[in-house]
């Protein structure tokens, strides 16, 4: 269906072509999945298939791209539209029209189908994805999952035999993630559609696949064959490569029914007593400590949190001792209890109630991760901490201030925000004017943001625009640039979107870090994974209000659409992460 | 389906009643009860099966529709300057507003509209204020210091004596003008901008995708300013100001252009521009056609406003609007697309536009027979008067609250 004959692609002003001699095949009605690190060319490979690339990017392209027996060089996009739907990264921008049911019938039109037939397809396409009750919603008002859907739908509609994904589940909560994954599956089976999509999440993806392709070697073959040696691969496979199964699984199921000797061998052991496990010492300081902080109720997994539980007078006492005494503080730290205190907190937006009744305690230290659907109120939640919001009602204090009436000046000593887009962060044309103007704002020392940003980025040029750095590069700039002010409180909404597995592993190595050193970090994601490894505490919120709080290791275990993949294969034991299995063996 | 809901009915009555009692405005109480009647269609009352059903896509009233009412209105308004008329003018378009429009973003324009039409009348009765008037009047206000101006400005006059006449004219002017506005603004309310595109001939098809486009640009490049400027926050920064609107300004345009390129290529992949070919002297006839036919609107819709042209303006307009149809539906041949769910142009859009035409040329005909009452005197002063047969015939503008679709309750 698709074939690459010696496909390269260089881009203008680009010393190395992006894809080099690239050969590939893929036969109709398969679903191939693109695995490689970021910036190995795989969006590239994806326009190149819809004929975006080089006709509406620019570069220049050698070599020979059939679709369908269409060469892309003599067929511009439009002329592949009945052919090939694209989907790209962003859903939004992919919007021409203004509602879900228009959306549907925009490619139809423009390739001038009867209208009798439009009608038949749009009703089957809502169907199809489960978009019938939303027929008549401006796309505006969706959430994440549904524009992904109404995205994907509204290249389903003219029946192309084709379909090119970049990355369609990267935004999503893992069950939004699974609809949209379950209707692909869908489409290959019943439809015969030839699927070929990116993703970096490999772990919601990768036994969906047929074939995976893994760039830039340019192999292709079937996925436990190309897992075995890929460099990027998911939880699963880590444990599979690590307990030696062969063939290696793929799927959580797979691997549970191997898993039965490693449960044996891992039975007398626990993932707490670990050297670097989440947070040995606070765990011990809370069990010894007369006044147990709200986290440490047993089998907290569903409850209600900060119940009136802990956190009293005595116990603050008892932390500025042994925090003075042992821990590193960072500047500016004002030890008082802890360091986020919300109690009550409840934000509207016209009226809507975006957050009810939320409490949370955050101390020092301490990381935890805020996780719900998409929608859910986790990005006002961390807003309102920084006093983008003002509470509606209750108090929000963060370092004893109240974020919204403090001076911002002040308060980017105390309380450092990543937004999900970090690029909104960065204004500068270059990343040493950038880390010039972080130590100004911050009243940093000259060179404080620059050092961090070696620390943490390695061998970025001075005069290195942020635009042109890749997405986990300018995830770094942004936090070296929050950084500067050495806020006690560090917070991240969504900070894996985008990342490889690689640039994942590095933010995780630096949150440690951070954490360790006394830096409490609050994160909002959707990442499972990522709030296993990093997280001592999850809090679960849905709807605006807070459905769960407690330790990582409970509150995942018992939710199956939040525990990772290490969780769900040796349940009911409570282990997180291939790591700490690996430090256990 | 029908005896389920046949039971379901008065239950269903009452709690909308019990609704409509809960939230105390007059048009929620209006919309709901409505609705409620109209879920009983499937009784076979007479009354029953002629109130307005609920709106949805298959019986979505024609975007024209509204907008021939609206302009008719505006007609109106355009042919009297008693400012009781004028405002009886604003509280139809106003309440057939409240009582249609939707919860969709542009819904909310109207309170824009009246708003700038407010700012024009304030404006009016400034200028007027500040540059006198060629209004002789007799009653004296006060007196503004007066501007000595050179010989060569002759004419003109800045600050001096301020008459009740000259103000009370400018408020009749000013108001004319805002009602005016506040019809647009009502079209602008009740029909969906993107919808009234869609209804545009295949050949004009192409600008109104570019239109389209454009207007969901402006709000997102809002939503942009908002979110840079919040995000100025988190690096310490003062978020108001007219520096803090400059320093995002950069990335804000950079942001505009990623998101049309964007949307370029989805446009692209998705066969935006497929087109099909046709001679060209066909080309040449529909350019022709077109041009002179918009002319053809342009000179006769100044005839049919500039109240001396009343008699050349309808027919140029009818024959310019004919001209630029033909050119369109010739043009249309190029395109291949095919529509989706177009609107229907139902009975209900024909009463709704048609009450709209009526409310004009009612009051064209009324100012043959009542020029006085539309035009209260200015010198000398006089008290304007509400004549009886003309404000009888704004209220024909009303039809649309009673037989237009209503909108689905938000929930």
């Amino acid at each position: 269906m698709i074939r690459f004959d010696k496909v390269s692609v260089t881009y203008e002003d680009a010393a190395e072509p992006t894809l080099r001699d690239v050969d590939l095949t893929v036969p109709e009605g398969e679903l191939v999945l693109l695995v490689g690190p970021s910036g190995v060319g795989k969006s590239t490979l994806l326009g190149a298939v819809s004929g975006l690339v080089p006709h509406f990017t620019g570069g220049i392209l050698t070599g020979r791209v059939t679709v369908d027996g269409r060469d892309t060089r003599t067929h511009p996009p439009r002329e592949l539209a009945d052919l090939v739907g694209t989907v790209g990264q962003d859903p939004s921008a992919h919007f021409v029209t203004d509602t879900v049911e228009d959306e549907l019938a925009y490619g139809m039109e423009s390739l001038g189908l009867p209208p009798a037939v439009m009608r038949r397809r749009v009703e089957e396409t809502l169907d199809l994805l489960g978009l019938a009750e939303l027929r008549d919603r401006p796309l505006a008002t969706l959430s994440g999952g549904q524009r992904q859907r109404v995205a994907i739908g509204s290249v389903l509609t003219p029946h192309p035999k084709v379909l090119v994904l970049d990355e369609p589940t990267s935004a999503l909560d893992p069950s939004a993630a699974e609809d949209v994954l379950a209707v692909l599956q869908r489409l290959v089976h019943d439809l015969g559609t030839t699927v070929l999509l990116a993703e970096h999440r490999l772990e919601r993806v990768v036994q969906y696949a047929d074939q995976v392709l893994l760039l830039p070697d340019g192999v292709m073959g079937p996925p436990a064959d190309i897992m075995a040696f890929s460099p990027v691969h998911p939880p699963v496979v880590a444990l599979g490569r690590l307990a030696g199964w062969a063939p290696l699984p793929l799927t959580v199921r797979d691997a549970r029914r191997r898993s039965g000797e490693l449960r044996e061998r891992l039975a007398g052991r626990s993932p707490a007593g670990l050297p670097d496990g989440p947070r040995p010492l606070l765990v011990a300081d809370a069990r010894r400590n007369p006044a147990p902080p709200a986290f440490e109720t047993p089998g907290s997994a569903g409850g209600v949190p900060g119940s009136g539980k802990g956190w009293g007078g005595g116990f603050s006492l008892f932390r500025r001792r042994r925090t003075r005494a042992t821990e590193p503080t960072p500047t500016g730290l004002t030890p008082t209890g802890p360091l986020v205190l919300a109690e009550g907190l409840g934000v509207r937006r016209g009226r809507v109630e975006a957050l009810r009744r939320i409490d949370l305690h955050v101390a020092q230290g301490e990381t935890v991760a805020l996780m719900g659907r998409n929608g859910a109120g986790k990005s006002t939640l961390l807003s309102s901490l920084v006093g983008m919001i003002a509470p509606t009602t209750g108090t929000v204090r963060v370092a004893g201030r109240t974020p919204h009436t403090t001076d911002p000046r002040e308060l980017i000593r105390q309380v450092g925000l990543v937004p999900q887009e970090p690029r909104d962060l960065l204004y500068a044309d270059t990343v040493a004017a950038e880390c010039a103007a972080a130590d100004g704002d911050a009243n940093a020392e000259p060179g404080t943001c620059r050092a961090l940003v070696e620390e943490l980025l390695p061998g970025v040029a001075d005069d290195t625009h942020p635009r042109d750095l890749s997405e986990g590069q300018r995830l770094a700039l942004a936090l070296a640039v929050v950084l500067t002010g050495r806020p006690p409180l560090l917070l991240l909404d969504e900070p894996t979107r985008g990342l490889d597995y690689a640039a994942k592993a590095r933010l995780v190595a630096h949150l440690r870090t951070l954490a360790a050193d006394g830096h409490a970090i609050v994160l909002a994601t959707h990442d499972v994974e990522l709030a296993a490894e990093l997280a001592h505490r999850v809090v679960i919120i849905a709807d605006g209000e807070v459905v769960a709080d407690g330790p990582t290791a409970e509150v995942v275990v018992s939710s199956p659409a939040f525990s990772p993949q290490v969780a769900k294969i040796l349940a009911p034991q409570h282990w997180l992460t291939v790591e700490q299995v690996e430090a256990a063996l | 389906m029908s005896p389920a809901r046949s039971r379901s009915t008065p239950s269903a009555r009452s709690t909308r009643t019990a609704r409509s009692t809960a939230t105390a405005g007059s048009t929620a109480t209006a919309r709901s009860t409505s609705t409620a009647r109209s879920t009983d269609t499937s009784r076979l009352s007479p009354r029953a099966r002629f109130a307005a059903p609920e709106a949805s896509r298959a019986n979505a009233l024609h975007a024209g529709a509204w907008w021939v009412w609206a302009l008719g209105l505006a007609v109106a308004a355009s042919r009297t300057t008693n400012p009781l008329l004028l405002g009886l003018l604003v509280g139809v378009a106003g309440y057939v507003v409240a009582a249609r429009r939707t919860d969709a973003p542009w819904a909310r324009s109207y309170g824009a509209f009246v708003k700038l039409g407010l700012f024009v009348v304030a404006l009016r009765v400034v200028f007027s204020l500040l540059l006198g008037s060629p209004i002789p009047g007799t009653h004296m206000l006060f007196t503004l210091p007066e501007v000595p101006l050179p010989d060569w400005a002759q004419g003109v006059r800045i600050g001096g004596r301020v008459t009740a006449e000259q103000l009370v004219f400018a408020l009749y002017d000013g108001a004319k003008l805002a009602t005016l506005l506040i019809c647009v603004g009502a079209a602008n309310a009740l029909a969906s901008p993107a919808r009234l595109l869609k209804s545009l001939p295949g050949a004009l098809y192409e600008a109104g995708v570019a239109v389209v486009v454009a207007m969901t640009f402006a709000p997102n490049m809002v939503a942009d300013v908002a979110r840079l400027r919040t995000a100025r926050r988190l690096r310490g920064r003062t978020t108001g100001g007219v520096r803090a609107v400059l320093r995002i300004g950069l990335p804000v345009l950079e942001g505009a252009l990623e998101r049309s390129i964007a949307v370029a290529a989805s446009m692209d992949a998705r066969g935006y521009g497929r087109t099909a070919r046709v001679p060209a002297s066909v080309r040449r006839t529909t350019n022709v056609l077109t041009l002179g036919g918009l002319l053809g609107v342009c000179a006769g819709s100044y005839g049919l406003l500039a109240a001396e042209g009343a008699g050349y303006g309808l027919p140029l307009l009818g024959a310019g609007l004919l001209a630029a149809l033909a050119g369109l539906r010739l043009g249309g041949r190029r395109t291949l697309r095919t529509r989706y769910r177009p609107d229907r142009w139902g009975a209900r859009a024909w009463l709704v536009s048609g009450s709209g035409v009526a409310v004009a040329v009612l009051m064209i005909w009324a100012n043959s027979y009542a020029p006085d009452a539309l035009h209260p005197g200015v010198v000398p002063l006089e008290a304007p008067e509400l004549p009886l047969w003309p404000a009888a015939s704004i209220l024909v503008g009303l039809l649309p609250a009673f037989v237009a679709p209503v909108p689905k309750e938000s929930t």
